[in-house]
């Protein structure tokens, strides 16, 4: 069985937000929403101060609250874990958003551009009216994972199956595949290196791992 | 070791949801002290019909807040875990219910009590199922909502009704019951080590004014109880303190956990930490 989840090695991130920016190319999120997202930490006092930057967004959780507290099965998870949204179903009561531990979800009421009150050409042609009014969250690019698997690409080995955020990665911080396969470079990244995930006293299981030390617990 | 990472309030629940969390609150107590009026000889048929009238409104405020309001009859596609599709699926039997008492037979109050006892505990379980939110998940919080929804019921009865001795009574204890538990609540809150915003709500001068008006709305439920005037203006302070704590909980209490990190990265810069929000 499949189980895709992403890694996230915080030895590695910079804090470039390049993936936020790709992210938001790919996926024309308007101002203020940010699937995909890098927290910028300030720890430690001075002289001995770190900055540590946390890539963040949707954990895809094996037991994800957001899709239990829906009230009209609009929140999904497919059989490879990612949690997928009906747009046509949502009402966008926001329970999903106030259910999440990770602050993933977003909902926008009105269409807003980054550059006034008109779409910029980009915009335009990415404009999806039915975003309007419901939740939003990262979708791991299952649209790119489908199209990919079905040209024979395989998820996180190949870029055209694999999340642009991941692809954007300059430091190859962030990793993705199935967890599920011992030859993917997570399984194997996971094996070799101390991890955790966060939030996983609330029981949701996130499908999104945070590297910060070599060997194993 | 100082940090600057924090937790956010949410802003995705704002009055409209407030009205709905009051509305139903205090509909559902009073077509349960409504039973209890009837069952008891005490008038019972007005508070009834503003009880029904309460919880309507309190759903029509639901429906200011969705998004996407013209698809709102998906709610009731999800009734194996969502307490939300429950409580609307409770709302029709509640509401026919007490049609049919009003219409038909009175004795149908009983079984709108029943229904509206669940409507109560689904809006109880419906923020405590919220788990990105610790103020809500605290497990001491459905008994919270439980019982300032039967506070502002049987606080309203006594603002709408003649009072008795005996809605007097059950206004007193419900008011009590209230105190106690938000007591407990509030020190569950501080175990579980809560963000600081959340814990920040008790000593709001907002959160002083209602604790002064839930002590008074029980000095002045007793003073009833003992034969003053006084029935109605303390069952309006139940009424009105209870409303007052929902929009307190919801608005300013509701901190999001933050990001909670177990370590930081070994980059060679001394040891890892864990990352808590303030």
């Amino acid at each position: 069985m499949t189980r895709y989840v992403m890694i996230a090695d915080l030895r590695r991130c910079v804090g470039c937000q390049t993936c936020t920016a790709a992210c938001k190319e790919a996926n024309a999120t308007p101002p203020g929403v940010q699937w995909r997202r890098v927290l910028d930490i300030e720890v430690g006092e001075y002289p001995n101060v770190n900055r540590i930057f946390v890539p963040t967004g949707c954990q895809h959780c094996a037991d994800p609250p957001c899709m239990h507290v829906c009230p009209t099965t609009a929140t999904g998870q497919r059989p490879d874990g990612i949690v997928t949204i009906d747009y046509e179903l949502c009402i966008g009561c926001a329970y999903c958003a106030v259910a999440c531990p990770y602050e993933a979800r977003f909902k926008v009421d009105t269409a807003d551009f980054a550059f006034g009150d008109e779409p910029s050409t980009v915009e335009r042609a990415q404009f999806d009216e039915r975003k309007i009014g419901v939740a939003t969250k990262c979708t791991f690019c299952s649209d790119r994972i489908d199209a990919g698997c079905a040209a024979g690409k395989t998820p996180g080995r190949d870029p055209e199956a694999t999340p642009v955020c991941v692809n954007s990665c300059i430091s190859g911080a962030l990793v993705f595949g199935d967890i599920e396969d011992p030859d993917s470079a997570v399984a194997r990244l996971l094996a070799e290196n101390k991890s955790f995930r966060m939030h996983e006293e609330a029981g949701t299981s996130p499908g999104f791992y945070y590297l910060w030390d070599r060997g194993t617990l | 070791m100082r940090q600057v990472v924090n937790a956010n309030l949410q802003r995705y629940w704002d009055w409209r949801a407030v009205g709905n969390f009051s509305g139903g609150g205090a509909g559902t107590g009073l077509v349960i002290a409504a039973a209890l009026a009837w069952a008891t000889g005490a008038p019972s048929m007005l508070a009834l019909v503003v009880g029904l009238g309460f919880v309507g409104l309190g759903l029509l405020f639901v429906w200011f807040e969705i998004g996407r309001p013209w698809r709102a009859i998906n709610v009731f596609f999800h009734p194996r875990t969502s307490w939300m599709t429950r409580e609307a699926l409770l709302g029709p039997p509640l509401m026919a219910s007490g049609a049919a008492a009003l219409f038909l037979d009175f004795r149908f109050v009983l079984l709108a009590a029943l229904f509206a006892a669940g409507y109560l505990y689904c809006q109880a379980r419906m923020l405590h199922a919220s788990r990105g939110i610790p103020a809500w998940c605290q497990k001491e919080l459905p008994l919270l909502i439980v019982a300032t929804g039967l506070a502002e019921g049987t606080g309203l009865y006594l603002v709408i009704a003649e009072p008795s001795a005996v809605m007097i009574a059950a206004a007193l204890l419900a008011g009590i019951f209230r105190e106690v538990v938000r007591e407990i609540y509030r020190r569950g809150l501080i175990r579980s080590k809560a963000p600081a915003g959340t814990l920040a709500w008790f000593s709001l001068p907002a959160e002083n004014v209602l604790s002064a008006g839930r002590l008074a709305a029980i000095i002045f439920l007793a003073l009833a109880l003992i034969g003053w005037r006084t029935a109605a203006l303390g069952g309006l302070l139940a009424v009105l303190t209870g409303w007052g704590l929902k929009y307190l909980l919801i608005t300013r209490a509701a901190y999001l956990r933050g990001p909670i990190l177990q370590h930081t990265p070994v980059r060679g810069q001394g040891p890892s930490h864990v990352i808590v929000p303030s």
